[in-house]
């Protein structure tokens, strides 16, 4: 058992140690980076890629995908000033649509896989995405909607409050990401979620429900991208319904990837999933340090995400491969 | 010129830890259509690979018109005139049947381009000779299986082919596609094709074969011209083995009442009006061969398919399942016949596997207790015998006897008073084997019911209290052990004949 687990840690070696070559990299092209405030700037970026991650990972250990995840956080947020416009200014009230609603879109997501069928979430959540984009266009009326000095400055707390400088928002995916940990290894819902990615037709034989499986992840992906939504409304003051089409969801994908999670399912961790995220965030703060062009940013990212997947392949190749041998 | 068209001499073929052929024979005339019978298991697969060059024989000649040939792959086989239609169509449903006939062989002009007028005319054509007149640019999809064999067998005669290959051919053919096939089978006899015709049914065999080949595990056993079989010598050919001593039957005490009563369960085209009773305390065989709807009865039972109607009734009380979860909670255990594609999850622990089947018990709280996993755990591989190097060892990692003992510990672990064994001794070693048996006996001993279902017959006569037979979703024979037709020929006959 203790030998098990120093080997699980062993598993993290690579990523964190890609991790650190990167800081170190930025670190010497940069005098900025290693400061204290630049540090946590980087966690602040990082909560939302974190918990929109957080979503992604519980869909791509089933073997699904969530490409929804973007653009329920960027309609969360447009929902949310939509309803201030037309006079809501209880922040309970607007939180609480906000979150129910993302969980909703989930869920129908969820529905769509499991009892209408559709073949493989990519489809449905892809196609949610643009629902989603044109929604969000619609109830802001492809404005930019403004929260600051309008009386809900308590919806932007979770985004921008800090203490000392240190973000609240990463303390929340501190917490979340902890809590996703043990529910994750230490639940019976959480050991199904991987089975039902491993082999679905045997967890079902087992009698384990996994319709209710899937869309318990699917929903719970959308709450999570919602909650990220809270956390961009904090970050800018604003929400800007164009957003749901920035590349939120290819981020989180990186993320869980690079953190070990594999399109085949039946894998990844929320401490991978939470190095992956801190790699995106760190990439993208020294390209901003450094004035690279955005335009070179989102190349280097897809390579990044290329480079990732590919990684996964070949660690798919490497463990046949090891098994093969291992039974021969 | 040799008088065969295609010779099998003396073929050894061995796969680890099993001979699969032992110095097999067959030999088929140009314009004779062969009959190849013989058990689940007994070859016939392994030697229609070998005579299409998908494995390579150990030892052993295949003569091709007398000549010696040595095939490294199909298309080698096909080049030299021998062709399979196999029981599985590879069709492509959305392109029009000729496309489906020329795909790699296209017919082009001069330009580069298709010509698909010539195209059409040939597979028009080929198709009328068969006795199909249909239009053939129409998607391949769009037709019944009986045609898309016929553009199988277009595709082999187009090639020239001398012999072609049809293994259980009618297995999903309507009676009037049947006919029509037998018609194109005569056809390419006139025309001096030869064909080994590969099939379960007797009835089929005597009605359209010159002559029968039957094998028995992995030996050619006997062939004859089809006027000198009949039903009874057939099966006897296809028995005639004795029963040894590797099955340590240990009889139970049986219950009262039945632990599971079936009634008339019905599912249109694999089901009909199937009904029996199950006790504890005993072991409940099901015999018949692959498709006769023996998983299909045990897949209904456990709410794994929909059925359209019947009903079953768990210990007197009427049960309503709809799913594998409420057949769990109803003290059904099942261990599926495909241990990797349904009985686990291959990349996760031997651990979680182990609990799979009912994680509540595991539970403290909301969440999963450590030390009683392990206890469990434990106690299954020590009751069981899994040679593993932990609970922590990912189950892809352990042999097919070992991974048959996680499905098993896992369904134990459920505390069932029903245990269904759907071919559970199938691909291990016979240690293993022993120890699956071992297993059903204990269960019995404690009272629980056990339903093993299982294509040898030697093991369902070792092991069994009680045989129920299937042929064609039906119901075809029981037998009880120490009565006259507790053997061999009298299930062969419930199984093979109509």
């Amino acid at each position: 058992m203790k030998k098990s687990k120093g080997s699980n840690l062993a598993a993290y070696a690579g990523t964190f140690g890609a991790l650190l070559i990167l800081c170190i990299i930025w670190a010497v092209s940069h005098d900025r980076f290693m400061t204290y405030n630049n540090w946590m700037s980087i966690l602040k970026q990082t909560s939302f890629n974190a918990l929109v991650s957080t979503g992604m990972l519980l869909a791509l250990i089933t073997a699904g995908i969530d490409l929804s995840v973007g653009a329920v956080a960027t309609f969360a947020a447009c929902l949310a000033g939509c309803l201030l416009n037309m006079g809501v200014e209880s922040t309970p009230v607007l939180i609480i649509v906000a979150l129910a609603a993302s969980a909703c879109i989930g869920l129908i997501n969820g529905l769509l896989l499991t009892k209408l069928h559709l073949p493989h979430p990519f489809v449905s959540t892809l196609g949610m995405k643009n629902v989603l984009w044109g929604l969000a266009l619609i109830v802001t009326g492809s404005k930019m909607i403004s929260f600051v000095n309008r009386g809900v400055d308590g919806i932007m707390w979770l985004g921008s409050a800090t203490i000392k400088g240190f973000p609240i928002s990463f303390i929340v995916v501190i917490v979340i990401y902890v809590l996703m940990h043990i529910m994750l290894t230490r639940t019976s819902l959480g050991r199904s979620i991987y089975c039902a990615g491993g082999n679905m037709e045997a967890t079902r034989l087992s009698g384990i429900n996994a319709d209710n499986v899937l869309i318990f992840c699917f929903a719970f992906s959308g709450l999570m991208a919602g909650l990220a939504g809270l956390v961009s409304i904090g970050r800018s003051g604003i929400c800007n319904g164009a957003n749901a089409i920035q590349p939120y969801d290819t981020d989180a994908i990186a993320a869980c990837i690079i953190g070990g999670a594999s399109f085949r399912g039946g894998k990844g961790t929320m401490l991978g999933t939470m190095l992956g995220a801190l790699i995106i965030a760190v990439l993208r703060n020294g390209f901003t340090l450094l004035s690279v062009a955005s335009s070179w940013q989102n190349l280097v990212l897809g390579l990044v995400i290329i480079g990732s997947v590919l990684l996964d392949v070949v660690r798919g190749r490497m463990a046949a491969n090891a098994l093969r041998k291992a039974k021969a | 010129m040799s008088e065969y068209v295609v010779e099998l001499k003396d073929i050894v073929k061995t796969f680890p830890g099993v001979v699969a052929l032992n110095h097999m024979q067959l030999n088929v005339k140009p314009g004779e259509i062969m009959g190849l019978i013989g058990e689940n298991g007994a070859g016939k697969s392994t030697l229609i690979k070998v005579l299409t060059g998908v494995h390579a024989a150990d030892s052993g000649q295949v003569l091709v018109d007398g000549e010696e040939k040595h095939f490294k792959n199909p298309q080698e086989a096909i080049h030299e005139g021998i062709a399979c239609v196999y029981q599985e169509l590879n069709m492509e449903a959305l392109l029009p049947i000729t496309d489906n006939i020329f795909i790699n062989k296209w017919k082009k002009r001069k330009s580069g381009l298709l010509d698909y007028a010539e195209m059409n005319r040939i597979a028009k054509e080929t198709m009328l000779d068969l006795g199909q007149d249909i239009d053939v640019t129409k998607p391949a999809g769009t037709f019944g299986m009986g045609i898309q064999q016929m553009v199988e067998i277009a595709k082999a005669v187009l090639a020239n082919a001398k012999m072609i290959i049809m293994d259980e051919p009618t297995s999903s053919l309507s009676d009037n596609e049947i006919e029509q096939l037998f018609k194109t089978c005569r056809k390419l006899k006139a025309q001096g094709v030869g064909i080994l015709f590969v099939s379960h049914k007797l009835e089929e065999l005597f009605e359209l074969c010159d002559r029968v080949t039957v094998v028995r595990d992995g030996e050619y056993i006997d062939t004859r011209p089809i006027a000198e079989w009949d039903n009874d010598s057939l099966i006897n050919a296809m028995v005639g083995r004795t029963l040894d001593n590797q099955f340590p039957k240990k009889p139970g005490v049986k219950s009262e009442e039945p632990f599971l009563k079936v009634e008339n369960l019905s599912s249109i085209g694999v089901l009909r009006d199937v009904s029996f009773e199950a006790y504890g305390g005993e072991i409940l065989g099901f015999s018949g061969l692959v498709g006769a709807g023996r998983t299909e009865t045990m897949r209904a039972i456990f709410g794994a398919d929909k059925i359209d109607s019947g009903k079953i009734y768990i210990k007197g009380k009427h049960a309503r399942i709809k799913s594998p979860r409420d057949a769990i909670g109803s003290g059904i255990a099942f261990l599926t016949e495909d241990r990797k594609g349904q009985g686990l999850v291959l990349p996760e622990s031997i651990g979680l596997n182990l609990i799979l089947a009912n994680m509540k018990r595991f539970k403290s709280g909301i969440l999963l207790d450590k030390k009683k996993m392990r206890a469990a755990g434990e106690k299954n591989v020590k009751d069981l015998r899994i040679k593993a190097t932990g609970l922590e060892e990912k189950v892809q990692q352990l042999s097919g006897g070992n991974q048959q003992k996680v499905v098993i510990g896992k369904w134990v672990n459920t505390d069932a008073e029903i245990y269904i064994f759907d071919e559970s001794t199938r691909g291990i070693d016979v240690g293993a084997k022993v120890e699956v048996y071992e297993v059903m006996n204990e269960l019995v001993r404690q009272g629980k019911c056990v339903i093993m279902v299982s294509s040898e017959l030697p093991e369902i006569l070792g092991m069994s209290d009680r045989i129920i037979v299937m042929r064609e979703g039906k119901i075809t024979g029981e037998m009880r052990r120490g009565e006259e037709n507790f053997n061999e020929e009298a299930i062969m006959k419930a199984a093979w004949e109509v």
